[in-house]
């Protein structure tokens, strides 16, 4: 409860940090117009009075938060609506997506970690960690490519004249729900955007099953004759996934950039596609509302890593 | 999530799973792959640095003898098609070869001085913090926990808009991107250099130097500094990986280093119009991006084991 609270002036710092960056950079939320030839000075002049861009910065601040507060984060210029709205509506995409990509990641990530754990040295553990090191360096976007190259442009083939081809573009072929195709334009976005969580959670797991294995507890449980396999899922498993679900909970930053990149490439009309669009469009209302949801969802995250962490492990304590 | 340090003495359970002694076997190999990072870095340096003498072609010069409106293949796919291109050309007949070499001088570049940028800022803030303790400290760290809050991509992507939206594109120079980039990546070597500082402040060496009427910048640059280095020279060096991934996402988004200047993010970018035809304007720049990238990291990890045998 008490770290709950300690969220709330976080944010309102960030508020004030992202209102101070984005609103008095040159040009500011006026710079489309200012470009304009027909537009004259006396209309910017009044466009600001309008806007209240007149009045000073700290009242223009509290304002916008009010706004802000209120679900009220302004109008979209690139959409022609407001920016709650607009974020709302492309949710649901990548609700999906990340849904998606962080399950493929848990399930495969904490598999192989353990299989590298348990098979310490061995060539298996060898390949599980080097590939993770290709997955934590490697560019998502340029794996989003490849992905398209190899399964989209010119197909796997397989035996007896059968081919792979996956679409490379877009969440559906039509506006009719079918389970099937939804699936299949789901894999490659979603396999991209689950590589490095694959890589996180099998490192971290690894290591986290090694730390435990090498406890006290784990011996005894040893001693005692039981089995190896009921020791490493009894014991060692639950103790080892501790940590790895906090790393989890905190690998949200970079599921977030990489949706970003996932959705540009595979045309997903998903929140980072959104996102990409007013960037080329300074659809500063839109941006600014989009930075403030993923700090918010960060923040939350990071609370709500605490609060698991605290009661799957009752050795911790905040204060 | 304090790991304890000290091994518990031979152990049960590993045995069963471990087969022999190959922990030495294990700590070659890592060494091994740094140092092969450390070659395969130098290499990229080098043909970085050497670009110049090295690029068989005018990085920004459209062949306009065989380019036909089709990129060129490269001349091991098709030697009578490739005109002279060993890795063929990009969209517009410029040659992919030359442009991957003056990328590697863009990536390493960026990196090199937004990692600089970043331990100046990172350092001072964070050796202020831990050496004043107190409220600086708590002010300090709070402010940091707010930019780690807030997404960096997303940041960045909205910040380098709004430079190209106040002017132009042509904006967005490499000093821009340098400055971009290393003025919000500072927070992770900040609290580095904290945890360090608050620790070594209260070490006798540091009570000595106070004693004998040194100055607090003095005691802070001379006498502490020298002995959180390792942890910084880890940091910084894994950092660098990192920014030449944002780099090359920023320049592959058109919000990074801008074209006509070749930066591997930015071949990339292009090479999706024509991802149909030509393979190798989209396979190449990325294969840099990750050699590069993961030769650093390897780098990175094996200087930590040799400079902090603790951490892992």
């Amino acid at each position: 409860m008490r770290r709950t609270l300690q969220a709330i002036p976080l944010l309102l710092a960030i508020s004030v940090i992202l209102y101070g960056i984005l609103y008095n950079m040159p040009g500011g939320p006026l710079a489309p117009y200012l470009q304009n030839p027909h537009i004259t000075a006396a209309d910017i002049a009044r466009l600001k009075h309008n806007l209240g861009m007149d009045q000073p910065v700290p009242i223009q601040y509290l304002k916008w938060l009010g706004h802000i507060v209120t679900g009220d984060m302004g109008y979209s210029t690139s959409n022609s609506e407001p920016v709650f709205q607009a974020l709302l509506e492309r949710l649901g995409a990548t609700l999906e997506l990340m849904g998606a990509s962080t399950l493929i990641s848990i399930l495969i990530g904490i598999t192989a970690g353990i299989i590298a754990a348990v098979f310490r040295y061995s060539l298996l553990d060898y390949v599980i960690t080097t590939g993770a090191f290709f997955g934590q360096a490697m560019p998502v976007f340029w794996f989003a490519l490849m992905m398209q190259l190899a399964f989209a442009v010119h197909g796997i083939p397989l035996p007896f004249g059968y081919q792979i081809q996956l679409p490379s573009a877009g969440i559906a072929s039509s506006d009719t729900f079918d389970l099937g195709d939804r699936l299949v334009h789901l894999i490659l976005p979603a396999t991209v955007l689950s590589l490095l969580g694959i890589a996180t959670f099998s490192r971290f797991m690894r290591s986290s099953l090694l730390e435990v294995l090498n406890t006290d507890y784990m011996r005894t449980a040893a001693a005692k004759g039981l089995s190896f396999r009921t020791i490493l899922f009894k014991h060692g498993f639950k103790n080892a996934l501790i940590p790895v679900v906090t790393v989890i909970a905190l690998s949200l930053p970079g599921l977030i950039a990489g949706a970003i990149f996932t959705e540009y490439v595979f045309a997903w009309p998903g929140m980072g596609r959104l996102f990409y669009n007013a960037l080329n469009q300074s659809d500063l209302a839109l941006l600014m509302g989009y930075l403030l949801m993923v700090a918010f969802l960060v923040v939350f995250s990071n609370l709500l890593a605490d609060v698991v962490y605290a009661w799957l492990d009752p050795r911790v304590k905040y204060d | 999530m304090a790991a304890p340090a000290v091994p518990l003495g031979p152990n049960i359970v590993d045995e069963e799973i471990q087969i022999s002694n190959v922990t030495f076997w294990r700590r070659l190999r890592r060494h091994k792959v740094a140092v092969a990072g450390l070659v395969v870095l130098a290499i990229m340096v080098l043909a970085a640095v050497f670009a110049k003498q090295l690029a068989p072609f005018d990085p920004n010069a459209i062949d306009n003898v065989h380019w036909q409106g089709t990129p060129l293949p490269p001349c091991f796919q098709d030697a009578s098609q490739c005109g002279g291109h060993l890795l063929g050309t990009d969209n517009v007949g410029r040659d992919l070869l030359s442009r991957l070499l003056f990328g590697a001088r863009i990536s390493l570049t960026v990196g090199l001085f937004a990692v600089l940028m970043e331990l100046i800022i990172g350092t001072t803030l964070g050796a202020i913090a831990g050496y004043y303790g107190g409220w600086v400290d708590y002010a300090l760290m709070r402010l940091t926990d707010v930019f780690l809050s807030i997404p960096l991509l997303p940041l960045l992507l909205v910040l380098t808009a709004i430079v190209a939206a106040s002017s132009s594109k042509a904006a967005l120079s490499f000093w821009v991107i340098v400055l971009i980039i290393g003025a919000l990546s500072w927070m992770g070597v900040a609290r580095l250099v904290r945890a360090s500082f608050l620790s070594l402040r209260e070490r006798e060496f540091a009570e000595a130097a106070r004693a004998v009427g040194n100055n607090d910048a003095r005691i802070i640059f001379r006498h502490l500094l020298p002995n959180a280095i390792a942890p910084i020279v880890v940091q910084g060096t894994l950092d660098v990986a990192g920014v030449i991934l944002i780099e090359s996402g920023l320049s592959f988004l058109g919000l990074g280093i801008q074209p006509p200047t070749a930066s591997w993010g930015n071949m990339l970018s292009d090479s999706q119009a024509n991802l149909q035809i030509a393979w190798w304007a989209a396979v190449f720049p990325g294969l840099c991006i990750l050699i590069t990238v993961l030769a650093i990291n390897y780098m990175g990890d094996g200087l930590r084991d040799a400079l902090d045998p603790n951490m892992n």
